[in-house]
């Protein structure tokens, strides 16, 4: 017996390609990995199944987080600053998304495609829209490097967005694991966006591992609860060379103009508009947020007056000429 | 503008030695490539120089306005753009408000706490010809190194007097004054006090390591200024005329394993705010790469010599110290910043209060003279002295006053592991 996907399939003796036929699946939409090695496309006829193989087919599915915006990611120039999760997807979010909150980046998720009439998230992307394949579903480094190496065998090219998690109820990221994948994975020329958990120390480890960008959480992951770790995030836009991309928790416009505003290079959402009233509106209006909050971080925010003047004696007095 | 006269001949020089002391000073061609490495000077991987060069060659003071300088003020935090304007003369008729700015950065990051150390000069014994410079190995001074006993000696008589942190130093000597020299020194040291800090002729980073090893935990080496071709014109010869070897001193120290490295400029001997620029950007862009080390910046003015008492800091008058100083806490809130005993009493006093954090006291740049200057008395014997000090306040003297002015005097807060 052969492991497919998680099921013990009498598939031995097959090649892979009168597998995958057989069974309906679309081959240009999928990725495959026989005992953790991708295999080609072109070798899929001479590969022959045996007992005891385990086998992953994948495509994409929705699932991930969001973000979009004009600045430079791994060589790439984008003119919006909202990057789209697709953890919560639907044709109309993915269309307004697009069209009213001017998305140029949508994350994927990869997953198993168990049914070879799975719709592909693919069909409703515009051509001209990157897509940031995410590494959800991931337990550790390992994990997410075969995921990575399966997005890309599923040709959206070498951006991965990192997500390790560890635990199903709150779905925080686990920065030991990201730091060991992102330094795997930026060393086989991955351009590497680890979402993490804002801490000073593992967004220099990712910096030096060589990632492309740094991702911290506003705060848990679909919770639309704002910017509960602001201090911290300020903290690595001042200290870290590299863009801050604000990812998870975003809740409002408001609040993805306020990181903006405090020099975030981009926002990442999905919860938020996806569960809005209206959602082509609440699109709308996060470009408008963000773009507000980027001009305002880049016209230098006024002063903030502290209560109350200190009627001390002048400090310069004993200066002499 | 106004410009010192360094260049003193002394009558004790042979011919030959004046002979080749007076080409180097009039023909650039004599001197060696100030840029290039000698043999044995280790070369770092490293791109801070680049950095630190590029943003102030491009750095034109005269651009910024009071606008500049206000929106510097109001912003919660300094960015290097508001730095360069908090240093330009746009910002001179704010220079209170950056006090007040400063000392409250100041008791942010320090309290009222202010440090005291003091220096203690082994040897005086230099091979370099810095033309500024009181030791330069032309200057006809008293020369001694202090044996062991004689250190012991020095290091129990300031020790009695109550200082807990000492910082060693040397003239520029490989051979009169050797690492292994300097190790011992530092042995000695970690028994009389509890914080051992260097300043001498800079090393390897395995020679880092060893003097870490032998019980000294900071490094400072003053790069004087960073304009490299008016740098090239005051060190005409010796080690320390390779002007990367001594800027990258502060990177191989970390690299050996110091805890601590401190800056400066010798402000007067090129152009100050420029100076002041590359100082504090050598500081940030290190922090950022060695986040874990601490960081902390003198700010010393050029002082009369033996032999040559006109030498003075030109436009560098306490008014734009006070700039410099205030500037650079505003700009690096978090880093320790030492004032000499180069500047007088009243600025030290005033300086305290607004960002200075660590004071020299019981201070001689003499060798081996700690009793006879503690005592009163004159010691013919002593090494003559590398700059005319401005504030001889005792250790007693500098504790009471720092008290008197509210601030606690701190002796030492600082655990060697």
């Amino acid at each position: 017996m052969v492991q497919i996907n998680g099921e013990s399939v009498n598939a031995a003796g097959k090649n892979l390609k009168e597998y995958l036929e057989e069974n309906g699946y679309i081959i240009e939409g999928i990725a495959v990995e026989l005992n953790e090695l991708i295999v080609p496309k072109d070798k899929y006829g001479e590969t022959v199944l045996s007992d005891g193989d385990v086998v992953e087919i994948v495509s994409f599915v929705g699932g991930g987080e969001e973000e979009s915006d004009t600045f430079v990611l791994g060589g790439k120039e984008f003119s919006s600053r909202f990057i789209l999760g697709s953890g919560k997807y639907s044709m109309e979010l993915i269309k307004a998304a697009v069209e009213n909150a001017g998305a140029q980046i949508i994350t994927l998720a990869v997953r198993r495609t168990n049914t070879k009439k799975n719709e592909n998230i693919l069909d409703y992307i515009p051509d001209n829209v990157t897509l940031l394949p995410n590494t959800s579903g991931a337990r550790d480094a390992k994990e997410a490097v075969r995921i990575a190496r399966m997005s890309r065998e599923l040709g959206c090219g070498n951006f991965v967005k990192i997500e390790i998690m560890r635990d199903s109820k709150y779905l925080l990221p686990d920065n030991v694991e990201t730091v060991k994948a992102t330094e795997m994975l930026a060393k086989e020329g991955f351009v590497v966006l680890p979402y993490m958990y804002p801490d000073l120390y593992v967004a220099r480890e990712l910096m030096n591992a060589g990632a492309a960008a740094v991702m911290p959480l506003a705060s848990p992951i679909g919770s639309n609860k704002g910017l509960a770790t602001k201090e911290f995030i300020q903290i690595l836009i001042d200290e870290i060379d590299l863009p801050v991309i604000v990812d998870a928790g975003i809740g409002k416009p408001s609040q993805a103009c306020e990181a903006m505003e405090m020099g975030a290079a981009a926002i990442m959402a999905n919860t938020a508009i996806a569960t809005a009233g209206d959602i082509p509106s609440m699109a709308g209006a996060f470009k408008s947020a963000i773009e507000a909050g980027r001009s305002a971080y880049l016209a230098g925010l006024g002063r903030v007056l502290e209560r109350g003047a200190s009627a001390s004696d002048p400090l310069t007095g004993f200066l002499r000429d | 503008m106004a410009q010192n006269q360094f260049f003193v001949d002394s009558d004790k020089l042979s011919t030959a030695a004046l002979e080749h002391k007076h080409l180097l000073e009039s023909d650039p061609s004599a001197r060696t490539n100030h840029m290039e490495y000698m043999p044995g000077m280790e070369k770092i991987s490293s791109d801070i120089m680049d950095k630190v060069l590029d943003a102030v060659s491009t750095y034109n003071y005269e651009k910024y306005t009071k606008t500049d300088v206000k929106r510097a003020l109001d912003s919660q935090t300094c960015s290097i753009e508001d730095f360069k304007a908090l240093l330009s003369p746009a910002a001179m008729p704010f220079l209170e408000q950056m006090a007040q700015r400063a000392k409250s950065e100041t008791s942010k990051h320090f309290g009222n706490t202010v440090y005291m150390f003091t220096p203690l000069y082994i040897a005086n014994y230099c091979e370099n010809y810095c033309i500024y410079c009181g030791f330069n190995c032309y200057n006809d001074i008293n020369r001694k190194k202090l044996n062991a006993q004689e250190i012991e000696h020095e290091m129990k008589v300031i020790a009695d007097s109550g200082i807990e942190e000492i910082l060693l130093l040397t003239g520029e000597s490989r051979k009169m004054s050797d690492v292994k020299y300097i190790g011992e020194a530092c042995k000695m040291a970690s028994k009389y006090f509890r914080n051992v800090g260097l300043e001498i002729y800079p090393v390897n980073s395995d020679e880092y390591k060893y003097l870490h090893e032998c019980g000294a935990d900071y490094v400072t080496v003053f790069q004087e200024t960073y304009d490299s071709v008016k740098y090239e014109t005051l060190h005409l010869m010796g080690h320390k005329r390779v002007f990367p070897y001594r800027f990258e001193a502060q990177e191989r120290a970390i690299i050996g394993g110091m805890r601590g490295v401190a800056f400066s400029a010798l402000l007067g001997l090129a152009n100050f705010r420029k100076d002041a620029l590359a100082t504090a950007l050598h500081a940030y862009y290190l922090q950022r790469k060695y986040p874990h080390v601490e960081y902390s910046l003198s700010c010393p003015r050029l002082r009369p010599i033996i032999n040559n008492d006109k030498i003075n800091p030109l436009d560098v008058h306490e008014k734009e110290l006070c700039q410099v100083i205030c500037a650079y806490r505003i700009f690096l809130p978090y880093i320790g910043i030492t004032v000499s005993s180069r500047e007088e009493k009243h600025f030290r006093d005033g300086i305290i209060k607004i960002a200075a954090t660590k004071v020299s006291a019981g201070v001689s740049t003499g060798i081996g003279d700690h009793e006879s200057k503690y005592e009163g008395w004159n010691d013919e014997d002593a090494g003559d002295e590398q700059f005319e000090i401005s504030d001889a306040r005792s250790f007693d003297e500098m504790y009471g006053d720092i008290a008197a002015e509210g601030l606690q005097p701190v002796l030492n807060d600082y655990v060697y592991v």
